[in-house]
């Protein structure tokens, strides 16, 4: 009955799977000491999924019937999603051997929220995508509440888990909606039926769908949980949270919206519009009193996905390319500002999440002061860094839309954003030093800050790649 | 010259400087630096006179292609405009590594590297000739300038730092949506082509404005130029040299490359308004440059009301007026940039800027006296330095159009010649009440290497302008039949009267002067 070709489709999954069960085998008995194997072999899992992402795409763009899809689109979503649970396993061991909770669980928590989520950038069906959140959330809830000892983390597992459910409950219930008034769960055919015209019923199904999304990608206004969980949970995990689940949620929301929802663009539209202004103007406006660096960064993660979804509001295959692009650079930029909070430690290796903590980081750690810099102006949007590219590619297709004013109040509400960055960098080369930190980061954490920075730096060379790639990407969905 | 990259390289040598400051230390940093921006400034001489200056040749010259960036090109490519800011650049930068020199003694690789990416960047918006290109230099002179600012400033430096950081990004970030419509409507991102494209006229007035909130903030004009004292008080002496000399011509270097030529019609529907804001700033300015007690304060007041007498010179619409708007950013770069030096050479020694800490100085620093004469006088305009023959340019371009303009900027100039001359008499006449201040010593070799080389230039440009006039002629020229059809008719009614005699006695006398300068 299966055939071939599918299988061939979903490679990357059934390595990840694999990887996944044997690995949490040698976890079982191997116990903690296993961690360091486990943590390699858990990259090498994500390294040949990626490699088998040709593989699949060779075989795709449908396998199962229409079930999933392996196309231009999801590959390149795997890709970064991939890139950024690597990144999250790689910084992880220095973390959690600090109080010697080094624990081999952790990797391969990772990989099976790395099924969910390829599931969910490549789902053609409603319960497809079903499937892959809740895999992706629950790997994501054990992953907050990691530190079980530590009442913080623990706090933001269990609050992540009530609300991730709530959402979950909204989605499900707005996926109802649409098989009820469309008789399908497929999203061509949801597509098919919405030809005619987008009836009330689909019309709330709609909504609901793409609350649970917006909650999903923490935009406004379910975002609420977001600073709470970033804060809470360990920081190996938030660099996590804030990377692979944020493109597979954004990917999965583009891919809903265009390919199931695509007839009732001009209403989905305005709820992006919103949703995106929202974000950008709440995740700048809030994030300004912030004192700890993680919930800065949780804010500032609510901010940007405000800018990708401009892409999706401009609604054309150029601004779906720009707010994949966008993603890309924003994995960039966040595993490279995370790889800088994580050498955050005091004298004794202690973890120091606060703003303050930074004060005078510029005399006492030069090259980490400078990356930190650089990833802030580049998320604050000032060229020539390369964040400024992704803000300009997502702007430029809503004008492109003739959504001008769109574009105008979203760039002008950037300047708020730009003042919290600022404020991070004044306090590493303009204030007087506070107690330095650890004299030396670790080596792992090293390499991967320096080719994040690199990226962030010399980017617009790979401008013609990134271009081409997320057209790609973009193609396939319309 | 031909195919040889001499703009890249000009911007490459610098650029591999300020890595290198980076990782050395103080005594090689500085040293490195002088180096790096002495062969920019051989360079730059190398490229003024292979500037092909005839009226037959190509507009745009030394240019570079390389399409490496996917949607917007590396290309480069001067007129004669450029060119002279491109000299005012590397003509200053050598100076202020100088004036540094003593002054600057905490993390100085650091502080050389962001003024070699200063300049990297500076020369980059001059030459660029891809609209995303230009945007990109323009914008990330912010990162370094704050950093200067923030780090190396005053005591109210954090607060400038911002106010200039924020003021900037959100002056600019307009001007990019409106370029992005622009590229999305012309179908190309090249400046040349731009400038040649006829956009909806509707259309204009709001792309103008969108520019405008730019380049007014840059400039700065009345009233969005107070961060400009903020950030010049708060600046080291070199950084507010660079600011003062070299980062307030972009905005004037826009208006030049962008606003007038892009959206001619806009631009004359709207230059009332510039007009307006125009006298206000020579006027407003001048007062309240007249009452300051804070030497770099007063001389960042000075520095609106001249960029006014830019802004006015511009909006002329004619030949005269844009030639002078050019000579005085010129003289202006050159003599604002001296006089902060000035003001640096007596702040190193009793480290105040408090006018009234002053005074006498004429008697124990004669050498300084004069030369801060020198500037004192050029920042007038008096005839035979540097402002007076863009002030006069740019009074006689916008006579032509509007007489009461004209009326009202002049007498800024005599505010200005108040508030200069009251400032030096504070300083360098009268009683020597302060014991410390009469007792500082007189110019070292430095400072008089630094001053020197600034005040042959202001010299030469007042009494040889043509030096400078000559090779932005054909682009003004160009500029002008551009704006010929959208120019709005003056109120001044001028009759050039070439073949009318003066009077039947000196018929034939009149005829041949009228020959001479045709």
């Amino acid at each position: 009955m299966i055939d071939h070709a599918s299988l061939l489709a979903v490679l990357p999954e059934l390595i990840l799977t694999a990887g996944g069960l044997v690995l949490m085998l040698v976890a079982a008995w191997g116990g903690d000491a296993s961690s360091r194997v486990v943590n390699w072999l858990s990259v090498l899992t994500l390294a040949l999924a990626g490699m088998a992402l040709s593989t699949s795409l060779a075989n795709g763009p449908d396998a199962f019937d229409g079930l999933v899809r392996a196309d231009a689109f999801s590959a390149f979503a795997k890709a970064l999603i991939y890139g950024a649970a690597a990144a999250a396993i790689l910084l992880a061991p220095r973390y959690f051997s600090t109080d010697g909770k080094e624990r081999p669980e952790y990797p391969v928590l990772i990989l099976f929220s790395s099924i969910g989520m390829g599931m969910m950038v490549s789902a053609g069906d409603l319960l497809t995508l079903y499937v892959g959140l809740e895999m992706q959330s629950l790997a994501a809830y054990v992953l907050a509440s990691f530190m079980r000892q530590d009442v913080r983390s623990s706090e933001a597992g269990l609050k992540y888990f009530v609300l991730g459910s709530l959402a979950s409950g909204i989605l499900l219930y707005g996926a109802s909606l649409l098989y009820g008034f469309t008789g399908t769960t497929s999203f061509d055919g949801i597509a098919i039926a919405m030809d005619d015209g987008v009836s009330k019923g689909e019309l709330f199904g709609m909504v609901f769908l793409l609350a649970g999304l917006a909650f999903k990608m923490s935009a406004v206004p379910f975002h609420m949980w977001t600073p709470d969980v970033y804060e809470g949970a360990p920081t190996p995990v938030t660099t996590f949270f804030g990377s692979a689940p944020k493109v597979a949620a954004v990917a999965l929301a583009v891919r809903v919206a265009v390919e199931a929802l695509g007839p009732a663009g001009l209403d989905w539209q305005q709820i992006v519009i919103f949703v995106a202004l929202a974000s950008i103007l709440l995740g700048a406006v809030a994030a300004i009193g912030q004192t700890n660096i993680k919930r800065l960064m949780a804010y500032s993660s609510i901010n940007n996905v405000g800018f990708a979804l401009i892409g999706l509001a401009a609604g054309t295959p150029a601004g779906v390319a720009a707010t994949m692009s966008y993603m890309a650079i924003y994995v960039v930029m966040t595993v490279g500002a995370f790889a800088c909070i994580l050498q955050m430690r005091d004298a004794q290796g202690r973890p120091v999440e606060s703003i303050a903590s930074l004060a005078g980081l510029s005399q006492s750690r030069k090259g980490l002061a400078a990356a930190l810099a650089i990833f802030m102006f580049s998320m604050a949007g000032i060229p020539p860094l390369f964040g400024f590219w992704a803000k300009f590619l997502v702007f430029d297709a809503a004008v492109a839309a003739g959504m001008t004013a769109l574009a105008a109040f979203g760039i002008a509400a950037s300047v708020i954003g730009a003042f919290y960055y600022l404020k991070i960098i004044k306090t590493m080369y303009f204030d007087e030093p506070a107690a330095a930190y650890e004299a030396k980061g670790g080596a792992v954490e090293n390499i991967i800050l320096t080719a994040c920075a690199v990226v962030i730096v010399l980017g617009y060379l790979l401008n013609p790649l990134l271009d081409q790639a997320s057209a790609a990407a973009a193609a396939s969905l319309f | 010259m031909d195919g040889f990259p001499i703009l890249s390289l000009m911007m490459a040598v610098p650029m591999a400087g300020a890595i290198a400051c980076l990782f050395a230390g103080a005594g090689t940093a500085r040293w490195i630096a002088l180096l790096a921006t002495l062969a920019d400034l051989v360079l730059g001489i190398i490229l003024w006179i292979n500037f092909d200056q005839a009226g037959s040749a190509a507009q745009w010259q030394f240019q570079e292609y390389a399409p490496i960036f996917g949607r917007f090109a590396w290309a480069l490519g001067i007129d004669g405009i450029a060119l002279m800011l491109i000299a005012l650049t590397v003509f200053l930068m050598p100076i202020c590594i100088g004036a540094s020199w003593v002054a600057i003694n905490k993390r100085v690789g650091e502080y050389m590297a962001a003024f070699l990416f200063m300049e990297v960047l500076m020369i980059g918006v001059f030459t660029a000739q891809d609209l995303y290109l230009f945007y990109i230099m323009f914008e990330a002179g912010l990162i370094p300038m704050y950093l200067i600012i923030g780090i190396w400033g005053g005591a109210e430096r954090i607060y400038a730092s911002y106010k200039f950081f924020l003021y900037t990004l959100l002056g600019s970030v307009l001007m990019l949506i409106a370029m992005m419509w622009m590229v999305h409507e012309a179908g190309t991102t090249e400046i040349p082509a731009l400038m040649a494209y006829n956009f909806n006229p509707h259309v204009q007035t709001w792309l103008f404005l969108a520019f405008f909130a730019s380049f007014a903030v840059k400039m700065p004009m009345w009233p969005v130029h107070t961060w400009l004292p903020d950030a010049h008080v708060q600046a080291p002496t070199a950084g507010s040299v660079i600011l003062a000399g070299v980062l307030l011509k972009m905005g004037g270097y826009g208006f030049i490359r962008f606003s007038l030529p892009m959206f001619p019609e806009a631009s004359a529907q709207l230059a009332p308004l510039v007009w307006g804001l125009s006298m206000v700033a020579v006027v407003y300015t001048s007062l309240v440059a007249l009452v300051q007690s804070d030497m770099k304060k007063l001389i960042a007041y000075s520095s609106v009301a001249h960029m006014a007498i830019v802004t006015v010179g511009l909006f002329a619409f004619n030949q005269a007026g844009i030639e002078g708007a050019m000579m005085v950013m010129l003289g202006h770069g050159l003599v604002s940039g001296a006089l902060f030096l000035c003001v640096g050479v007596i702040y190193d020694r009793l480290h105040t800027r408090e006018i009234n800490r002053y005074g006498g100085l004429s008697i124990n620093m004669p050498k300084y006296a004069v030369l801060f004469m020198l500037f004192t006088m050029a920042s007038v305009g008096l005839p035979g330095t540097s402002n007076f023959v863009g002030e006069f340019l740019s009074l006689m371009g916008i006579y032509q159009a509007s007489s009461w303009v004209a009326l009202v900027c002049t007498t800024g100039i005599i505010l200005g010649a108040a508030y200069m001359l009251y400032l030096y008499r504070r300083i360098c006449y009268g009683e020597q009440v302060n014991a410390d201040a009469a007792a500082m010593p007189d110019l070292s070799v430095r400072e008089i290497a630094l001053l020197a080389p600034i005040a042959a230039a202001v010299l030469w440009m007042g009494v040889y302008p043509e030096s400078f006039l000559a090779p932005m002629r054909s682009d003004i020229r160009a500029l002008e039949a551009r704006l010929a059809p959208a120019a709005p008719a003056g109120d001044s009614k001028i009759k050039i009267g070439a073949s009318k005699p003066a009077g039947e006695d000196h018929h034939e006398e009149s005829a041949a002067h009228g020959e001479a300068h045709s």
